[in-house]
C-alpha cells in the first residue's frame, strides 16, 4: 500500500462507511430530481443524539471531499456549542478545512438560518431538519400525509393558516413557514425564521435538507421556485425590526434579542455572527459597539 | 486477458475519494441540468461499457440496486463479472425492476416508460438511466429549462433515443413520477432530471 497524503484512515473518511454514503448519495440525487419531495433513507446512528443535527451531518459526510471548506452555523452563529462540535467533528474525521466566512465555504451546514451574505453557485447549504413533514402537526399519520402529498391535497395547510388569521388577525406562523416548491410539493423549510424564506427562492446555491431521526432527505436545486403560502388579502410578509443591530448598525438583517442585565436591559444584534463581524471590521458601528476596535480573535476551531 | 482478470482489474484506484469525486460531479450535474461536469478517467471497464458510465456505476451501485443492462451490454460476460465484482449489484430481471440502467446504445434503447417510474406515493422508486453518448454537441440541440437552470441551457447530445423530445414530454407529464437521465460522455457527465423541460427549437 502506498502512503496516503493524509494521516487519517480513508476507509471511513468522513465517519460513514462507503455503503451508507452510496445509499445517502442516491437519496440526494432523487431529492434533487424531485424538488421538495421527502426521500426516505436509512438514517444511521451518529455519535451525537438525535436533535443535534444527525441528518445534516449524514448529508454533509456523504458529499464532503478533501478539497471542501466547511462552515457550520447554529442560529446564524459560528461559535455556539452545536456549530463548534460539528465543525470539530469534520475536522477530525475528514481532515477538511473549516471557516467561519460564508463567502469562503463550499459547504455550509446550518441549523435554522440562511447566512445574510448572498450564496453563490457552487456552494451547498445543508440544513439540519427536526420534523421534515410540514403536515405532521395537522395530520399525525404518515400513511395519510403521504397520500396528501401524492394527491397534492394541501387544503389542510391553508385551513391552518386561515385559522391563524381568524384567531390573531394575521398569519402567526413565524418559523418553519410552509413553502410550495415549483408549484407542486409543500415543503417545510426547517425551523428557519420566515425572514429567510425569500432567500430560498431561486437561490444560486444547492440546498439539501437532512432529517436524521425522521429519516428523510429533500432538496432544492439552484434557481427553483420557492413560494411561501399565503392569501391574496393576507400576503406573506417577513419580520421587520424597528432598530438596527446594536453592534454593527446593520438594517434589513435578522436580529436576536440579547438580555444585558437584571434590570430589563436588552439589545438587538445580528443573528449572523460572521456578517456582524465583517461589518464591524469595515468600520460600521452600532450604538452599543465597544470603544476599542475589534480585536482579531482566533476563529473558532 | 481472460475474463477473471478483466473482472478484477479496472476498478477505482482510490475507492473512497474516486467515488466521492464521481458523486459530486453527478450531484452538480443533476442540480444544474444541461451543464457538463468534467470527470477524469477513474475506471477501466471492459468494452463496450465506457469509462465514465463504469465509474458512475462504481460510485452509486451496490447490492441494494438492481442493474439493467441494454442489449449491447448484456452479452459480454466480462461486463457482468466486472460490475458484479466491483459493485455487487444484482442484475434486474426486467427494466421495471431496475434502480439503475446502463445503456450503451441510447439510439436503439427501449421506450422510457418501460423502466420503473416510481409511484405517486414514492416517486423516488424509479429507474435512473445512465446513457453513454459520445458528446453533447453533435446531436439535435435541446433547449432546456426548469429547476437548476437560471434561464435556459442548451445541449446537443449525440445518439439520443428515438423520438426523445416527445418521450421526454410524456416523462414530464408523469411528474412526480418519471425517470432521470445521466448522460455519460468521455469528458464527463450531464444530467436530465425529470423536472427539466425541453423546449422545441425552431429551425
Amino acid at each position: 500500500m502506498t502512503a496516503q497524503p493524509t494521516d487519517i484512515a480513508t476507509y471511513n473518511f468522513a465517519y460513514l462507511d462507503e455503503q451508507t454514503k452510496r445509499m445517502i448519495r442516491r437519496a440526494i440525487l432523487k431529492g434533487i430530481a424531485i424538488p421538495g419531495y421527502q426521500v426516505p433513507f436509512a438514517s444511521r446512528e451518529m455519535p451525537m443524539p438525535y436533535g443535534w443535527g444527525t441528518g445534516g451531518v449524514q448529508v454533509t459526510a456523504s458529499i464532503i471531499g478533501p478539497d471542501d471548506v466547511l462552515k457550520v452555523i447554529d442560529q446564524g452563529a459560528d461559535d455556539t456549542t452545536n456549530a463548534v462540535s460539528i465543525r470539530a467533528f469534520f475536522k477530525k474525521v475528514a481532515n477538511v478545512a473549516v471557516t467561519t466566512e460564508t463567502a469562503k465555504a463550499t459547504i455550509i451546514q446550518t441549523r435554522h438560518r440562511i447566512p445574510e451574505h448572498p450564496l453563490t453557485a457552487g456552494q451547498v447549504l445543508v440544513y439540519q431538519v427536526p420534523i421534515p413533514e410540514p403536515l405532521r402537526f395537522l395530520e399525525p399519520r404518515e400513511t395519510e400525509t403521504r397520500k396528501m402529498h401524492a394527491l397534492e391535497e394541501y387544503g389542510l395547510m391553508h385551513v391552518k393558516l386561515y385559522e391563524d388569521i381568524a384567531r390573531h388577525g394575521r398569519i402567526a406562523t413565524t418559523y418553519a413557514y410552509p413553502v410550495k416548491v415549483e408549484g407542486r410539493y409543500v415543503m417545510d423549510p426547517s425551523p428557519t425564521p420566515k425572514f429567510d424564506n425569500p432567500k430560498m427562492h431561486r437561490s444560486p446555491a444547492l440546498q439539501l435538507f437532512g432529517a436524521g431521526r425522521e429519516k428523510r432527505i429533500y432538496a432544492l436545486p439552484p434557481f427553483t421556485d420557492v413560494v411561501s403560502l399565503d392569501f391574496e388579502d393576507h400576503p406573506f410578509e417577513v419580520q421587520t425590526f424597528d432598530q438596527p443591530c446594536a453592534l454593527c448598525a446593520a438594517e434589513n438583517v435578522y436580529l436576536d434579542e440579547v438580555i444585558l442585565d437584571d434590570h430589563g436591559g436588552y439589545m438587538f444584534v445580528c443573528s449572523d455572527t460572521d456578517h456582524c463581524e465583517k461589518r464591524r471590521e469595515q468600520g460600521h458601528r452600532g450604538h452599543l459597539a465597544p470603544e476599542s476596535p475589534l480585536e482579531k480573535t482566533e476563529p473558532a476551531q | 486477458m481472460d475474463i477473471a482478470t478483466q473482472a478484477i482489474e479496472g476498478g477505482f484506484a482510490d475507492p473512497v475519494f474516486d467515488a466521492q469525486t464521481v458523486f459530486r460531479a453527478v450531484m452538480d450535474a443533476m442540480a444544474r441540468p444541461g451543464t457538463l461536469q468534467p470527470l477524469p478517467v477513474f475506471a477501466r471497464p471492459p468494452a463496450p461499457l465506457s469509462a465514465t458510465a463504469g465509474a458512475i456505476a462504481l460510485a452509486l451501485c451496490d447490492n441494494d440496486t438492481p442493474l439493467w443492462l441494454d442489449l449491447v451490454l448484456q452479452p459480454p460476460a466480462a461486463i457482468k463479472s466486472w460490475l458484479g465484482f466491483h459493485t455487487g449489484a444484482p442484475l434486474a430481471n426486467t427494466p421495471a425492476d431496475a434502480h439503475f440502467a446502463l445503456i450503451a446504445t441510447p439510439a436503439e434503447m427501449m421506450a422510457l416508460d418501460g423502466f420503473s417510474q416510481g409511484t405517486q406515493d414514492y416517486p423516488d422508486r424509479s429507474t435512473t438511466l445512465i446513457l453513454q453518448v459520445s458528446d453533447l454537441v453533435s446531436g439535435a440541440p435541446l433547449l432546456l429549462e426548469g429547476p437548476g437552470i437560471e434561464t435556459t441551457a442548451t445541449i446537443a447530445p449525440a445518439q439520443m433515443p428515438r423520438h426523445f423530445v416527445e418521450q421526454w414530454k410524456q416523462n414530464n407529464q408523469r411528474f412526480p413520477r418519471g425517470v432521470d437521465i445521466i448522460l455519460a460522455t468521455p469528458e464527463g457527465v450531464a444530467c436530465l432530471p425529470r423536472t427539466t423541460r425541453i423546449k422545441t427549437m425552431e429551425a
